[in-house]
């Protein structure tokens, strides 16, 4: 028996498949009147804003405001979510009835899962307008980095998901390289290249040098920060409103310290 | 309605960025209003040279994509009147340029400012294309050196097959011939090529001659352009370039070598 086919016997001799279990963050798209004639636009109109980011994206519905709400066909709205490129994959928070509906329809029942946060008066959709003054505006860059960088998969950043809250990378980031900490925290143990941008839906940790861009609280989460071991960066953004390094003190250059909202302003304060 | 001006040469590395910078603060300097828009996706450069990289927020692309205003990523000098910048993104690549964005971008520009000045990057795919494409006259920045002058030479036959003008049958785009980084002694030791055998090759009308300076780097690493360094060289090479560009009549300069003193070749054999 040569080598070659030893190998093909221990080959053969592997199961056909392996079953393990995935942690993902989904989407989850709750509904409050699936037969709201403007559903379906202002849908278009939140997708229109990121594209690649919604392509393909799976979506879980959410049926908890739908309890009481006379029955719907639930296969009409899969097929529009897939015209609006959206893959529907399940339901949560329904009514008998109602997952019974889901299952002939071919999804499955989720169990309902920890959600990103969506705090009181969060924007779901914030217009890309920009006010005119400085200091406080809205970084496009957020819809843009979504786009160009879905959830996860950043293998050359060494990266490790744990759970579904928070990123970890532990090379540098380059310039012109972006990562995003989709739903979650962005935590990095290195240094961060000036062009270079971090962004995150919750807070972004820097045990390392902070020269990029970082944007916290990408999808509207006031109480997100920044906190960095040495500021040096280019623009801080929390939220949308944002701050140049030309209008950092000088005094907290190279310092460590915490970036945070303050009502309308951006707020920088050195780390003891 | 303003002119569309740009910084190309092919080859990397001979001064495209610096002479954009250069010139446009020139004209600027001169009161003409002037834009200078980097085209470099993804190796953005000339916010550095023109020091405002500590103010963008948006930028080329993002104007490109309708996500900021002009007015929002246009960003004025605190030095020079008149003059304003228009970086470009270092997270995106050349593929974020589109023929139609440029355009919108460029006739945007064209009522506000008397010159754009498009800094190109090297190379003659996108991101050099874009930059040349919408163009009604070209600065042609070389090197005294072989490679940079056969590399120009292609990006001249570029321009006079695959620009708007070109591929339109209009007039075609005006060109002119930036010799750069020339050091007249190396000229006559035979290291580098003379003016007249570029000249000779390239055949196009020449705007200027640039020094090898060592104020050139000084002037990057602080985030100035180095026509406004008056003491070095260079940045007088760049203002006769400006002045000649605007019609003024100006001897080329630099074109010999520096003659030592007595005590200064007495030290320089003993060095």
């Amino acid at each position: 028996m040569t080598s070659a086919t030893q190998a093909k016997t221990i080959e053969r001799s592997s199961p056909p498949f392996q079953l393990r279990g995935g942690a993902y963050t989904l989407l989850v798209l709750r509904l409050n009147d699936p037969k709201d004639p403007a559903l379906f636009q202002a849908l278009a109109d939140k997708i229109a804003q990121a594209p690649n980011f919604f392509r393909h994206a799976p979506v879980v519905i959410d049926l908890q405001n739908l309890a009481d709400a006379p029955p719907f066909n639930m296969a009409e709205l899969g097929r529009r979510l897939r015209q609006h490129q959206l893959v529907p994959i399940g339901v949560q928070n329904g009514t008998e009835e109602q997952n019974r509906a889901a299952v002939n329809a071919g999804w499955s029942l989720f169990p309902e899962g920890r959600q990103a946060p969506m705090r009181e008066g969060a924007p779901s959709a914030r217009p890309v307008e920009a006010p005119a003054s400085a200091g406080a505006a809205k970084p496009a860059d957020a819809v843009e980095a979504a786009e160009e960088k879905p959830a996860p998969a950043d293998p050359e950043a060494g990266e490790a998901m744990h759970g579904v809250t928070a990123r970890l990378i532990t090379q540098p980031v380059r310039s012109g390289r972006q990562v995003y900490a989709h739903g979650g925290d962005l935590v990095v143990m290195a240094s961060i290249g000036a062009g270079a941008e971090l962004l995150a839906d919750g807070h972004i940790h820097v045990y390392g040098a902070l020269r990029g861009r970082a944007v916290a609280g990408v999808s509207g989460d006031r109480e997100a920060r920044i906190f960095c071991r040495s500021l040096e960066a280019e623009l801080v953004s929390i939220a949308g409103y944002w701050r140049v390094r030309d209008d950092i003190p000088d005094a907290l250059i190279g310092k460590p310290a915490q970036v945070f909202l303050d009502g309308e302003r951006i707020a920088i304060e050195p780390l003891a | 309605m303003g002119k569309v001006i740009v910084m190309t040469s092919g080859k990397g590395g001979v001064g495209k960025t610096t002479s954009s910078a250069a010139f446009a603060a020139g004209l600027a300097m001169k009161g003409q209003r002037t834009v200078v828009i980097d085209f470099d996706v993804g190796l953005r450069n000339l916010d550095l040279i023109m020091g405002c990289e500590r103010r963008v927020v948006f930028d080329f692309i993002n104007v490109i994509n309708g996500d900021a205003r002009l007015s929002q990523a246009l960003i004025k000098d605190k030095r020079i009147e008149n003059l304003s910048v228009l970086p470009t993104s270092q997270t995106r690549d050349k593929d974020a340029l589109t023929r139609d964005g440029v355009e919108k971008v460029l006739d945007e520009l064209r009522d506000q400012f008397d010159y754009i000045v498009c800094d190109s990057p090297a190379g003659i795919e996108r991101g050099a294309l874009m930059a040349l494409y919408f163009a009604d006259e070209a600065v042609i920045v070389t090197n005294p050196e072989v490679s940079s002058v056969r590399d120009s030479d292609r990006i001249l036959g570029v321009l006079g097959s695959r620009s708007r003008r070109a591929e339109q049958g209009l007039e075609p785009v005006k060109e002119h011939l930036l010799l750069t980084r020339y050091d007249p002694s190396r000229v006559e030791k035979g290291e580098m090529l003379k003016l007249e055998d570029v000249l000779e090759i390239l055949a196009i009308p020449l705007l200027g001659i640039i020094p090898e300076s060592e104020t050139v780097l000084k002037a990057s690493n602080l985030g100035m352009p180095v026509i406004l360094d008056p003491t070095s060289k260079a940045g007088q090479a760049y203002t006769d370039v400006v002045g000649r560009y605007l019609g003024e009549t100006i001897e080329h300069r630099f074109m010999q070598p520096e003659r030592r003193g007595l005590f200064q070749r007495l030290l320089w054999r003993t060095a």
